[in-house]
């Protein structure tokens, strides 16, 4: 074997491989040599017959390979060490068999020793990122020659490769089978931590090139039938052509898209993760999380402090110690990142910048109309449509939004379409136009952006008197989620009940919110005044107490929640289980709570973050009390030093 | 053009501290050592005054042969202490003032990560970076 006459690596008894494991480490190894190389290089069949010493592998596919591996980097270190590449400096033939073997041994969960490479080994797996192998392999300035398309027909890094291609003969007859060839091959693909499902959306929007890239490629595929070992899983043919199709695409697309750091790209199902996360932590995805909340949400990831540190440092794009949704996504995916074993960029990378981001992903992926868009400004005239598209997306809010309201909005995509001055995607152009009115309260880089407040004040205009600003509640500014639990257990849907304004219903009350928590006495003139809800006589009695602070909702939460205790206790007769009963005593009334329950939410969310920076300014000033302080004792100790000295 | 720059808290024990490292960094850290008294003596002077009305920017510390050492100290008593090569005549005060503010404008940025405790050794790669700047550019 070309092993044992390669260049000395020295690193031990030769190499003895099984005939297979031959034809896949020398396949691997021209490719990594060929793709490094640049040029067309030889075809398959001769890339077996690679002179060994002449040709070395360079490090950048070959670290490829590697990570293709799956395995921990440090064993990849150990590994590159080992096998002598270090030491020589570049991998040889020799070198690149040793450590493909121990990659082997490794994945099959012997220890990295040389020894290990003496005994029969299956051969190493490699899952390649679709991502990783075009960048290194492929060449679309090449795709029309024929000889050579051979690197980045062979981008699948697994030998199961030469089996493609003997199928890609049989579909070529039958391009539309590419069609199909890409869902099925999305399972596998995604083996790799999803950080490649970026290209699932890509990928299915491409097909159309393959039968282009078919016909040339046939030829090639013949000489490529040999023997191929392993499962050889239909999955991986539909790679290969997958990953064609792909390096067509690629020229073709736009390069604005096609950014070359393909791990630092977010999935459609990661970036729904990563909101669905944010709304954990902070419902209103146009605000931001601050930074102790994100301190506490990201340790639980489990790396170290530094590292945080530094994962911070890169996504607080503004460095105002808050993380918009955004800046919390590209966090977030770092971190996934790094856990997954990618070491850390030393930037920012492009497809994780926060402008990138929010131009990338289309409106129906975040929540309904709220989507902070920095850079539009939409003129006044959009308003009316804004507004309609708000309510509906209100309303949809409480169904928790899948976007419907593609419809709604479709006629006024043209008129947004001529005002949008970017070349945003259409979803964003609807975006930016109903969230036109949250762009006046937007964020310069670095203020903070309220613009929750938008949504809650066109609520509350169509529903009540406006309220005022909700008072700090009693609760702590923990995770909202928590308080979100305490604040919407089952006994308080009938205080949320009650909370509802039904301005149809009844009218409206705002000098019963000013009152102090209501005394009995009170609470039967205003039952008097609750026609609405006097289902019967008892649960009217609930209602109405819960009737009463409709147009107070949120100040008055808890005091109605005391109210309820209270009246509670008088009225007696009723059973806790009337007040669960007594929760939904309209039907008119369900669809206002839902909405109610959300101003609520998002008037909460508000006196959280309005908490936080006060709680924060008290500390600062506190500190400069202390320092001010000591300064006057430093200057009274000074005044007795002198004082002797003058009396004297 | 900054032979050294560094970071004292308000303990007076360094956070960050960085030298070019051709010379005797040892030198440095001595020198920085003993300009905190003269930035201690002159944050006192001022003491009559009110915090907030105490300049930000101390200006030249004191001079030595080879060296100028200028001081900067921030409202919460952080300072910083930027050691100048001499023969760099042409570095004027508002230069060194600008980038007391450069600087104290990174250290707010390493401030306002989450994860940075106060007193902690600042480790940022930002505010390294931008340190480093600071260090080779005006040469």
């Amino acid at each position: 074997m070309e092993v044992a006459a390669g260049g000395g690596c020295g690193a031990g008894p030769p190499l003895l491989l099984s005939e297979s494991e031959q034809q896949c480490y020398s396949e691997l190894f021209a490719r990594c040599a060929g793709a490094a190389s640049g040029s067309p290089g030889p075809g398959p069949p001769e890339a077996t017959r690679v002179a060994p010493g002449t040709a070395t592998a360079a490090a950048g596919p070959v670290a490829d390979l590697f990570r293709a591996s799956q395995l921990p980097p440090e064993t990849l270190h150990q590994i590159t060490e080992l096998c002598g590449a270090k030491r020589v400096g570049y991998f040889g033939p020799t070198q690149f068999y040793v450590a493909l073997k121990l990659i082997a041994a490794a994945q099959s969960g012997l220890p990295v020793r040389t020894e290990s490479i003496k005994c029969e080994l299956p051969l190493p797996r490699f899952v390649m990122s679709k991502s990783d192998a075009e960048i290194r392999f492929g060449n679309p300035a090449e795709l029309h020659g024929k000889k050579v398309q051979i690197p980045y027909l062979t981008t699948e890094k697994n030998s199961l490769k030469r089996m493609d291609d003997e199928d890609k003969q049989q579909e070529t007859p039958s391009p539309t089978m590419s069609p199909l060839a890409s869902p099925p091959s999305s399972p596998p693909h995604y083996q790799r931590v999803s950080l490649s499902h970026g290209y699932s959306k890509l990928r299915s929007g491409t097909e159309q090139m393959q039968p282009a890239s078919y016909e040339t490629r046939q030829p090639i595929g013949q000489p490529e039938g040999s023997s191929s070992e392993g499962p050889g899983s239909k999955p991986l043919r539909r790679q290969a052509s997958l990953i064609r199709s792909f390096s067509v695409e690629r020229e073709l697309q736009d390069n604005s898209i096609n950014y070359p750091d393909e791990p630092w790209r977010i999935t459609e199902e990661q970036r729904e993760y990563y909101v669905n996360q944010f709304r954990s932590l902070q419902p209103d995805p146009n605000s931001f999380i601050s930074g102790s909340v994100a301190k506490n949400f990201f340790t639980k990831s489990k790396l170290s402090i530094p590292e945080l540190s530094y994962i911070w440092e890169l996504s607080d794009a503004d460095c105002d110690g808050a993380l918009t949704l955004p800046e919390f996504c590209a966090a977030f995916h770092l971190i996934v990142a790094r856990k997954n074993g990618y070491p850390l960029p030393e930037g920012l990378p492009p497809t994780l910048q926060p402008e990138y981001l929010q131009a990338a992903f289309p409106k129906s992926k975040w929540e309904c109309a709220i989507f902070d868009s920095y850079s539009e400004s939409m003129p006044a005239n959009q308003q009316p449509c804004d507004l309609n598209r708000m309510e509906t997306s209100v309303k949809d809010m409480a169904d928790f939004p899948v976007p419907t309201q593609d419809a709604t909005t479709g006629d006024d995509k043209q008129a947004l379409k001529s005002t949008v001055t970017e070349p945003l995607p259409k979803d964003l152009s609807e975006d930016t136009a109903t969230s036109k009115d949250y762009n006046s309260l937007k964020a310069r880089p670095r203020s903070r952006s309220y613009s929750s407040t938008s949504i809650e004040e066109t609520m509350k205009r169509g529903e009540d008197p406006p309220t005022p600003p909700p008072r700090p509640q009693k609760t702590h500014s923990r995770a909202s989620s928590l308080d979100l639990n305490k604040v919407f257990q089952p006994s308080v849907p009938a205080t949320n009940s009650g909370l509802l304004p039904p301005p149809p219903a009844l009218p409206p009350r705002p000098c019963q919110t000013q009152s102090e928590p209501v005394t009995e006495a009170d609470l039967h003139p205003q039952l008097n005044r609750a026609p609405s809800q006097a289902a019967e006589s008892s649960p009217a009695k609930k209602d109405a107490p819960h009737a009463q602070p409709p147009s107070k909702p949120i100040r008055r939460k808890f005091r109605t929640e005391n109210q309820t205790t209270e009246s509670q206790e008088p009225a007696a007769a009723v059973g806790g289980a009337a007040s669960a009963a007594v929760v939904k005593p309209h039907p008119t009334v369900q669809k206002q709570s839902s909405k109610q329950k959300k101003a609520i939410q998002t008037a909460i969310r508000k006196n959280k973050e309005a908490n936080a920076v006060l709680a924060r300014l008290n500390s600062e000033l506190q500190q400069q009390l202390k320092e001010v302080h000591q300064e006057r004792i430093a200057l009274e100790n000074q005044l007795e030093q002198l004082r002797p000295v003058t009396v004297l | 053009m900054a032979v050294c720059i560094a970071v004292i808290a308000k303990e007076n024990y360094p956070l960050y501290i960085r030298s070019t490292p051709t010379e005797d960094e040892l030198k440095f850290h001595y020198m920085v050592h003993t300009s905190l008294d003269v930035v201690d003596e002159k944050i006192s002077a001022m003491g009559k005054a009110l915090v907030d009305q105490r300049e930000l920017y101390l200006g030249l510390l004191y001079p030595t042969e080879d060296y100028k050492v200028y001081g900067y100290v921030t409202n919460s008593k952080v300072k910083f202490v930027m050691v100048v090569d001499s023969s760099n005549t042409a570095l004027r005060d508002n230069e060194i003032c600008s980038m007391f503010r450069k600087l104290h404008n990174s250290y707010t940025d390493v401030m306002c990560n989450p994860f940075y405790n106060p007193g902690d050794r600042i480790q940022s790669r930002a505010f390294d970076n931008m340190v480093t700047s600071m260090m080779i550019q005006v040469c």
